[in-house]
Order: C-alpha cells, then structure tokens, then sequence
C-alpha cells in the first residue's frame, strides 16, 4: 500500500502575530514556522500504518520557507520518500493553489491512500484534504480519528460533535483529513534529522498549472477586539490566586 | 445573476444541529439584504418532516434517498453540488462543522464557485459580499469581498443567534430527485455513540480545564487537585485529547462537548474558535493564560496573566 502524506508549515501561533504594511497580510519578516500539528497527525497515522502493514509512506510539501528540513524531519521519522512540489508560488498560497498544485503532483503517482490534517489555522479558503480529494477525483472522509487496513478495504472513523463517531468503509485510492492518530506523533531528535539529510533525496515534481477559480478578495487584516470582555486580575500570582478565590466564595462556587 | 441564499441544514439522530438554525437566521437577513429568497436544503430518508423545522426559510429543497439516512461525505457531497449546480444561489451557507468540512469544498471544486472558511460574519449589498474570516486560532479577523456570481461560506458554529432562525411552519416543500449513489466507494457502516462510562462534564456545575499550557500529562494531577477541592471536575482542549492525555470524554468544543457549567476555570487555554464554541454559555469564565493577547480573555469575564504553574498550587492551597 501506497501511503502519501502532504505537509505544510504554519505560523506559530505561541509567538504574536504583526500584520504587515499593506494590512492585506501577516507581516512575514519574523515570522515562527511550526509544521501544522495535525499534518504531523497525519504522518504519525501513516508511519504507524506502515508499521503494521508495510505500506511506503511519501511525504509531500510545496516549496516554502524552511520545507526542506520539514521534509528531511518526516524522512528521519520513517517516511520513506520526501518529494518538493516546485512552482511560482507568492509568500501565501491559498488552500485551492496548494491543493491543486498537489493534486497535479500527485496525480501521476500510484497511491491508495492520502493522509494529511484536518485542517491548518491558515486556510481561509477551506481545508486543503476535501480539496484535494476533489481535484484527485476521489473520495474523501475528514475529521479522522482511526485508521485501519482490512484486506482491500479501509475502515475509517470520523468525528462529529457531541462524542459521537461513524464508521465507514472505503475502497481506495481516497484522501483523509486526519483529526488525530492513534498516538502523539513521534519525536525525532535533531542529530538524526542532520544524519538524514546527508542520505535522503529530495525529490522534486513540478506543481503545474494552480491557476483556480473564483475566490474571494482579501481586503483587510486585523486583530479581533472580541468582547474584550475579561475583566483582569492584576498583581503577583499570589494576589492573582487570592482574587479568584474570593470571586468563587463570592458566587457562591465555594 | 441569481438572489438566493441557500442554507445546507445538518442533522445528526433526528435531531438538528444549533448552528442550522444559526445559518437561518443569518440566511434571512441576507435574503432580505439581496431581495431573494431563503432557500434550506435537507438530505435524509424518511425525513421530510424536519422541513417543519425550518419555517425561517420560504423554500426546502429535500433530498430523500435510504442512502442518504446517514451522513455520507461523498454522498452528501454529490447530492449538494447538483443541487448547487442547477440553482447557482448567490450564497451557500455551510457549517464548520465535520459534515461542512466534506461538503464546502468539495462543492467549490466541482462547481468552480468561491469558497471563504470560518466565517464569524458576512453581509451583502448590491449582491456584492463582505465576509469576514476568524482564523490563526481565532487571533486575526479578515475581511473579504466576495463579486463571483455564487459563493459558499463555511460558517463558525455560534457567530450567530439560533433564536433568530427558530420558527416552525410549513415551508414549501420541493422535492429533488436522487439518482447515482450505488458506485460510492465510501459506505456509512454505523453510529457509535459516546462513551457513557467516564464522569459527564456536561453535568458538572465546576469545570477546571486545561489546555496546551499544561505542557505535559505530568501536570496534570496538580489540576486534579484544584477540581477536586472545588468540588469540579477536570475538562480541557482538543489538544490534550489528541495527545491521549485525556479521554475524548473530557473535551469541551468543536468534536468534543458543550458545557454550561456555573463555573469554567480555563487554564492555559488560548481560545480557540473551536474551543470557545464549547464553552461561551458557561455562566462564569474565568482565563489563566501567558499570553494577554489570548483570544480566551475576549469570551472570559475575568482574565489573568500569569503562569498556570504559579496559579494553581497558589490557588489549591487557599481552598
């Protein structure tokens, strides 16, 4: 079984985002990149499906900012090929241009099964894997919980509020869109990914024609002001404790 | 070019799901804002009496097929383009939820129409729209013009009042034919319903709950601690369940539960538009986070700034 799984990099969201001088987009200059936690979800469930059943995983990320070592790092953790999908691509791709492009990529490989997260905090367009099944022409199941290969056959569990959770049956090929794998994705120190490097290929495909239709037109970034509701408990933590627990006596919670 | 305003209604046993009603009451105003009519559509097998359900809307377009008795993506996805398709509405407004999340984009792709994602608010004017987008964990807004000819806006759950969109009636009722579902590769196998065995923090007036802050599950009997002589118990964010720190019993948003508790301590949570679906009804919020910029003290009514690992032993020894 043919396992690919597409990548990306995100911004960090632990650090603060700037919005830069056009306020049509982040400010990029500094900006923290983080693989998407749950693309890292994604390659966890395949290398563990790989693991079980002896399927070659593939890992897939358009050129961007640092996507080398991204890549690298998913060869270190057990991906057996990492291939760069190269273009004219700006500083932000839209969802629909990296889905596309993907799926351009992609298309010529023989694959059973693409994993890859549910979704990323930057896709204002919509999630990258419903996206790229549709460009693929395959099915697709995302809010993925469980994975598992029965014969030619793949059970797959999907999520939805409240607690509940449907079975499906598929036949491949198809494109999941993992919510999370069966365990925290595996670390990978950093000397492992240094020796990897020096062995692994890059592969590299072109992305082809990303050119998507109708979209929406960015006009303006700003910050939310929400409610701005809080109100805040100043002092040392000390002092901070103290107030909560006069609020609580104070509502009668304790 | 065509007035519409298409609603895709979500229902899951029977019952709908809150954000429908969301979307219905956002649908009417748009329709009342571009002079066309509120359209809901609804998908299922031996169902039409849900129609009823959805007086907010002049028109329901039902799909009735056995295959259609369980959400399916594929499915759905296919009955929903063609119905998109054939109307071309102005506006398809879909939920963000796990049924919206297979049907947006999948509709956008094989009906080449634009497809803006968690959309806290939209408005329309001479058919021209303004949508706004909450995204990076809900710490930017963007605004966005939307002049295609038809659009899909994936909507966030609780942007928007469900009472505006609660009237019954008897909207007109039109039936559209399904053909075509017997070569899916994807088949609805069964329903598993929620795990009843762990504590129901649905039920819990005092909900103590953590998220990615907590850093690791070594910190976590220190939480416990301070929910046990609160009499609460511990609740917490996606990623804690994803990192099998807690049971999926336990989480609070999006995939997880919504809780109304009379008090919800959030610790280390950052606020999340998914999380905060979970959580905004609680009567008393009060936030703990490093970062002052935390979306969590928008929604809080009252905020600290501090670390939780100073805050909780501190806290735990007063009680």
């Amino acid at each position: 079984m043919n396992i690919i799984v597409p990548i990306k990099q995100v911004p960090d969201l632990v650090e603060g985002l700037e919005i830069d001088e056009s306020g049509k987009d982040l400010n990029r200059e500094w900006i923290k990149l983080k693989l998407n936690e749950f693309d890292d979800h994604a390659l966890e469930e395949a290398l563990l499906l790989k693991e079980e059943s002896g399927a070659t995983v593939t890992a897939i990320a358009i050129d961007s900012q640092d996507i080398d070592k991204v890549l690298f790092t998913a060869a270190a953790k057990g991906a057996d090929k990492i291939i760069k999908v190269t273009g004219n691509f700006g500083t932000t791709v839209t969802s629909h241009e990296a889905a596309k492009a993907l799926a351009n990529a992609i298309s010529s490989m023989q694959y059973d099964l693409v994993l890859t997260g549910v979704q990323a905090v930057d896709d204002r367009d919509g999630q990258i894997a419903v996206l790229l099944a549709n460009y693929l022409n395959v099915p697709h199941v995302s809010v993925v919980t469980g994975v598992s290969i029965n014969g030619g056959a793949v059970s797959v569990m999907k999520e939805y509020g409240g607690g509940n959770v449907a079975e499906f049956e598929c036949t491949p090929p198809l494109v999941l869109g993992i919510q999370a794998a069966r365990q925290t994705p595996r670390y990978v120190p950093v000397a492992k990914v240094r020796q990897i490097m020096k062995s692994a290929t890059l592969e590299e495909v072109a992305g082809g024609d990303v050119s998507v239709v109708a979209a929406s037109t960015v006009q303006k970034f700003s910050f939310p002001t929400g409610g701005g509701s809080a109100q805040m408990i100043e002092g040392s933590a000390e002092e901070q404790a103290n107030k909560i627990f006069e609020l609580l006596k104070e509502k009668g919670i304790k | 070019m065509s007035k519409q305003i298409f609603v895709i209604t979500e229902h899951l046993r029977g019952k709908i799901d809150d954000v429908t009603y969301e979307m219905l009451g956002k649908g009417k105003e748009l329709a009342a804002a571009s002079g066309g009519e509120l359209v809901a559509v609804l998908l299922g097998h031996n169902q039409k009496e849900l129609a009823n359900e959805f007086g907010a809307a002049s028109k329901v377009i039902y799909a009735d097929h056995e295959k259609l008795a369980d959400f399916n993506p594929w499915m759905y996805a296919k009955i929903v383009s063609e119905i998109v398709a054939q109307q071309k509405p102005r506006v398809v407004l879909t939920a963000y939820s796990s049924m919206g999340i297979e049907v947006a984009p999948a509709v956008s792709v094989s009906q080449g129409i634009s497809l803006t994602a968690y959309v806290s608010d939209l408005s329309i004017q001479d058919l021209k729209v303004s949508v706004v987008s909450q995204i990076y964990g809900g710490k930017m807004n963007i605004e966005a013009v939307d002049e295609n000819e038809s659009m899909i806006a994936c909507v966030l759950p609780g942007s928007f009042p469900a009472d505006a969109g609660k009237a019954t009636g008897s909207p007109a009722v039109e039936d559209f034919a399904v053909s075509g579902l017997d070569e899916s590769k994807i088949q609805f196998k069964k329903l598993i319903a929620p795990d009843k065995s762990d504590v129901d923090i649905t039920q819990s007036e005092i909900l103590v709950s953590v998220g990615r802050g907590i850093q690791s599950n070594d910190n976590l009997p220190m939480v416990e601690e301070l929910a046990t002589k609160l009499g609460g118990a511990v609740s917490c964010s996606r990623p804690i369940v994803d990192s099998k720190w807690m049971p999926k019993t336990r989480q609070v948003g999006k995939s997880g539960l919504k809780v109304k508790p009379k008090c919800y301590l959030a610790l280390g949570i950052s606020g999340a538009p998914e999380h905060i679906e979970g959580m905004k009804e609680a009567d008393l919020v009060i936030a703990v986070n490093t970062d002052p910029k935390a979306p969590i003290f928008d929604y809080a009514h009252y905020g600290v700034v501090g670390d939780l690992f100073d805050i909780i032993p501190a806290l735990s020894a007063k009680l």
